[in-house]
């Protein structure tokens, strides 16, 4: 890539910081340049917090139907897979599916459902009243 | 002693804190291409099976970690790296070394870097900066994804270096020691073991997934996502692959320029003109690179009808770059150095 082709398209970078990338001069020579953005990027980006943000509702609304208890909402809030969530509580993945079900998780002590709350980044009583 | 520290700005993270190091010690040969040609920083596996964030599970470079220490070991330089159990012991050992003098590379998760853009806060947990101080109880940061210093409270600093997942980075600090300078001969050997060991790993691998293999692997599956993913999720994958492949200096194209300026700059060292040519077609593999991103993004933003036509031009794209990638590393395999 030439260092004149190098793409200035808004992203999320755009006002934080540019990037850099290695580049030809006008000799043919390696050089750096700093880029704001590149659209293709940006848009790849913008797709994924899409469908994370569609996670999200899909989770929230599985709440609220009682389907589902609300660390399965807080899992997809926070970007969270099984692996990740089971090291920040020390749950293995069976018992967190075991407690995304209503009916456990109401019997769940404060010191567990305390494990996850932090995990989140939430109270406990966020935790335990979100009705979704 | 003390010797205030110069920032550093890089296309990936883990480069640029090298960088950031061996020139805060004296090594001012040292470039972000160097390291990263030393370091054998280049790689490709898509490992099957395995999905991160709902999509394909593709790295684009070595081992998190690998290419400082391949580069450091070429020159003869010793790192010390410390893992901790205890956060406040972590926090014990940073703040010595910080009253030392001494910048040190952290390894943190990017979840919590409250610098970083938002949309660009997964839980990825191989990100590297440089701590080189501490005022009125704030670390000063040298992140070098940053075009200048930031900083980052005590409570923020804990939470970054003890984020939790794969690749936790349970608090993991490391330094250059004992630097000595280095000579020329020294260079040119670790230049010359960086392209024998990229030209390895990337055409001598067993199995079809790592190497020139594994991106020919992607592009047989890239033929079948659509049959079998549907049209919105097979779009939602090639979204995924550009992410990793386009994203702050990781991967595809950048990593093809990256390289092609380890060669041009590997040439006063080595005097080999096959480098130069070589160089070029790293640079041709760079701009295929880009052009495929270009193609699935018009997949991924539905410009395009997203039919199985186009899904074949992706992974056409993907299978000319791994011819041209696999000549170029056969013939730095080939070729006679020193």
């Amino acid at each position: 890539m030439k260092k004149e082709d190098l793409p200035q398209d808004d992203s999320a970078i755009t006002n934080i910081f540019r990037e850099v990338m290695y580049v030809k001069d006008e000799k043919g020579k390696y050089t750096t340049g700093l880029s704001k953005g590149w659209e293709v990027k940006k848009s790849a980006l913008d797709n994924a917090w899409d469908d994370i943000k569609e996670r999200s509702e899909e989770a929230r609304l599985a709440v609220k139907n009682g389907e589902k208890s609300p660390i399965f909402y807080f899992k997809e809030l926070k970007l969270m897979d099984f692996t990740i969530l089971s090291s920040y509580t020390g749950f293995w993945k069976f018992t967190i599916k075991r407690h995304m079900k209503p009916s456990v998780f109401k019997s769940l002590s404060d010191k567990k459902l305390s494990k996850y709350a932090s995990a989140f980044e939430i109270s406990l009583n966020e935790l335990k009243n979100f009705k979704g | 002693m003390k010797k205030e520290y110069t920032h550093v700005q890089a296309a990936h993270c883990e480069n640029g804190v090298g960088v950031g190091l061996l020139k805060h010690h004296g090594l001012d040969f040292i470039t972000e291409p160097l390291v990263f040609g030393m370091g054998s920083g280049i790689f490709y596996i898509h490992v099957p099976i395995l999905s991160i964030n709902n999509g394909p599970a593709i790295a684009y470079r070595s081992m998190p970690g690998l290419i400082f220490s391949g580069t450091s070991k070429s020159l003869g330089i010793k790192v010390n790296r410390t893992k901790f159990r205890s956060e406040i012991k972590a926090k014990e050992f940073l703040d010595q070394k910080i009253k030392e003098g001494v910048p040190v590379g952290c390894q943190v998760g990017v979840f919590n870097l409250p610098y970083f853009p938002p949309e660009y806060r997964f839980h990825f947990n191989a990100h590297n900066l440089i701590v080189y101080g501490k005022e009125n109880g704030n670390y000063l940061v040298s992140d070098p994804i940053m075009e200048t210093v930031t900083k980052l409270t005590e409570e923020d600093m804990i939470k970054v270096r003890f984020a939790k997942g794969p690749l936790a980075p349970k608090g993991h600090v490391y330094f250059p020691e004992n630097v000595k300078p280095v000579s020329n001969d020294t260079i040119q050997k670790g230049i010359i073991k960086g392209i024998k060991k990229s030209a390895f790993m990337m055409t001598s691998l067993p199995g079809s997934i790592v190497g020139v293999s594994g991106i020919q692997y992607t592009a047989k599956q890239i033929r079948k996502w659509r049959d079998k993913l549907g049209p919105r999720k097979a779009g939602l994958y090639l979204g995924q692959i550009v992410r990793m492949q386009e994203e702050i200096g990781t991967g595809g194209g950048g990593f093809r320029f990256l390289y092609a300026a380890f060669l041009e700059q590997a040439h006063p060292y080595l005097k080999n003109d096959a480098l130069l040519a070589i160089s070029e077609e790293f640079t041709k593999a760079g701009d295929l690179w880009r052009e495929s991103a270009v193609q699935m993004g018009r997949i991924y933003k539905g410009r395009i009808n997203n039919e199985q036509a186009d899904f074949e031009v992706c992974a056409d794209l993907l299978m000319q770059i791994s011819d041209i990638e696999k000549q170029a590393f056969l013939k730095l395999k080939k070729l006679k150095l020193k």
